[in-house]
């Protein structure tokens, strides 16, 4: 049923910090990036593939977006490699500082100048900030509807069927395009990037917009767009008494610790 | 910031039943509201719930705003975010919280991108202070400070909204105690719009809803393991200590992730949070995303070889050596000699 569908699907992407390697904070609490590797946050690929096996199924076009420093360009190539058909990132000075809400407004801006869309996938949250409010901030900007914390979905004509995980359960929506999902981790497994795939990424730009190429007014980007400051970073310390349980055997040690325990009040029993 | 002012908490309920997470930022609210000497007020939309109004005001809101109709029946984001959008616009509230669940999380940011004010998301604490900005000298009185954990869980950072309103904050559950009942004389507010503005391009075709909590957050004795455990053979061990002391058992991040224990025992920044009276650690290195879920328990027990090893910071009790020797011990002697509470 190739081609029956041709649709057209946004994939929000974030490039992030690689949360797998050791981060050092400096003493005043700043993150030290130097020497982290920067990667595709995690479920914007779970995303992606998302978008690839409907394009599988039904010949659509991909658009990948992102935001970031210039260096977000190689995150966007990764997206390409793995199948992208074209990718956008937003790129300028005016957007540092932006919280979420000065980063979805930017979004929006940019996916209005695409067009056409069906549908926009990004990941629930990303790794970094991890506040999963780009998606729903974006969807309310754009008046369209969301499903986050989605698990499952097919598209069946002009709707998606959508299977999004809650505390203990889950809910089901029918939901008509287009409309904005955020997917979970875990939701499929990512395809890993192939030679061909890079070689014919090589032929493909990225394109980089401003926030004047997307039409984002200057006062509503950046720290001065930004309804949230960040006031003071604190290290946080979790000290507590540290005492040392002591017993020349293992009887003994745990002995010792029973005591204390009961004397604390938080278990009781005999000691 | 003129005409706008209280503290408002977004009530989530389960057929009526207030959520545990809800009445923990009641609390909160309570204490923030007194700080302000402003009301708390709770909002609360749903089908057949104006009876659980008063469960609000016992602890501690002084007015409930209930929106009770047929078309609230399910959860609807749009539906919802119009609703709630209309009733903050009507009342002006200064701050505005939510649970950081799948439903506060879903609803909250749509909620503010409408209100084009702030939203802190999976604050970890709340409290009242003044902020200058440093740009124009201007201090702001009795702001709220949004204390989130940031950059992975090192380092606390403090949120602040001062130029828009309402204040929004998402809540993360279990960070702070459930409140006393303090059977306050609140008042019932029945909100009933015009309209009711629900989405039609959203059909809920079905609702499997099974325990919110998990029985994790409810032990007060939780017996938790790291990778230090070895494997899910290693888990069995903690399993009969946690069931000798009538408790249950959790897991850091990378063991649900190697998949030993299942995803909903991860204990945690992306995981659960508690605050049992007793948390015996074993095996576990002290991951700051694994601290954060666990600092609010009354004592910590830390077991592990490592004598270098972070947790022992954070610990009450240390008892550095071999955990496939000390917990079996441990079981045996709570067996023998203790009951638990």
């Amino acid at each position: 049923m190739k081609g029956v569908i041709n649709m057209h699907i946004i994939v929000l992407i974030k490039q992030v910090p690689d949360s797998r390697e050791y981060v050092r904070i400096r003493e005043d609490g700043t993150l030290d990036r130097e020497r982290v590797r920067a990667v595709i946050n995690d479920c914007d690929k779970n995303a992606l593939e998302a978008a690839l096996q409907l394009k599988e199924k039904f010949g659509s076009k991909i658009t990948v977006v992102s935001m970031g420093p210039p260096k977000a360009e190689d995150a966007l190539k990764e997206a390409l490699a793995m199948g992208a058909d074209e990718a956008i990132l937003i790129s300028d000075r005016r957007l540092r500082g932006s919280d979420t809400l000065a980063t979805s407004y930017v979004l929006y801006k940019a996916i209005e100048r695409l067009g056409h869309y069906d549908l926009i996938i990004c990941g629930i949250e990303s790794s970094d900030g991890g506040t999963a409010q780009v998606g729903p901030e974006l969807a309310e900007f754009l008046g369209i509807p969301q499903a986050t914390f989605v698990d499952e979905f097919k598209v069946i004509g002009g709707y998606v069927e959508a299977k999004r995980l809650v505390e203990g359960g889950y809910e089901k929506l029918r939901i008509k395009m287009p409309v904005l999902l955020t997917i979970m981790k875990n939701a499929n497994n990512p395809r890993v990037t192939t030679f061909s795939g890079i070689l014919k990424a090589v032929k493909k730009q990225v394109v980089m917009w401003t926030i004047d190429d997307v039409g984002a007014e200057e006062k509503k980007v950046g720290l001065a767009g930004s309804p949230t400051k960040i006031m003071k970073v604190e290290k946080l310390s979790f000290q507590r008494k540290r005492l040392m349980i002591e017993g020349e055997t293992a009887d003994e040690v745990v002995d010792n610790l029973l005591k204390r325990l009961v004397e604390d009040g938080v278990i009781r029993g005999g000691y | 910031m003129t005409g706008y002012s209280g503290v408002w908490v977004y009530a989530e309920h389960r057929n009526g039943v207030i959520s545990k997470n809800t009445l923990e930022i009641l609390g909160k609210g309570r204490e923030l509201a007194d700080k302000l000497c402003v009301e708390l007020s709770a909002v609360l939309f749903g089908c057949n719930v104006s009876s659980s109004a008063n469960v609000l005001t016992i602890y501690g809101a002084d007015k409930v705003y209930v929106t009770d109709d047929e078309k609230l029946r399910n959860y609807k984001t749009r539906t919802y975010a119009r609703l709630m959008t209309e009733l903050i616009l009507k009342h002006k509230p200064e701050i505005v919280l939510f649970t950081a669940s799948t439903t506060g999380r879903d609803l909250a940011p749509r909620v503010a991108a409408r209100l084009r004010t702030g939203l802190t998301a999976n604050c970890i604490d709340l409290d009242i202070g003044d902020f200058e900005d440093k740009e124009t000298g201007r201090r702001y009185e009795k702001i709220l400070y949004q204390i989130v954990p940031a950059f992975g869980g090192n380092v606390v950072a403090t949120i602040v909204t001062p130029f828009n309103r309402p204040q929004m904050a998402t809540v993360r559950p279990g960070v702070f105690p459930p409140p006393e009942k303090i059977f306050r004389k609140g008042e019932i507010v029945l909100f009933k719009p015009e309209a009711i503005d629900v989405d039609e391009e959203v059909e809920v075709l079905e609702v499997n809803r099974g325990q919110e909590e998990s029985s994790l957050e409810n032990a007060k004795i939780v017996v938790g393991g790291g990778l230090g455990v070895g494997g899910p053979e290693g888990f069995k061990l903690l399993k009969e200590l946690a069931d000798s002391l009538g408790g249950c058992v959790g897991a850091t991040r990378p063991v649900t992730d190697a998949g030993w224990m299942p995803y909903d025992s991860m204990i945690g920044e992306s995981g659960r949070t508690i605050r049992p009276d007793l948390y015996i650690a074993c095996g576990i290195s002290g991951a700051l995303h694994h601290m954060i879920g666990v600092r609010g328990s009354r004592k910590i027990v830390a077991i592990n070889n490592d004598p270098k090893a972070p947790i022992f910071e954070a610990a009450d009790y240390i008892v550095i050596g071999d955990l496939f020797q000390i917990v079996p011990k441990l079981t045996e002697k709570v067996k023998k000699y203790v009951g638990a509470l």
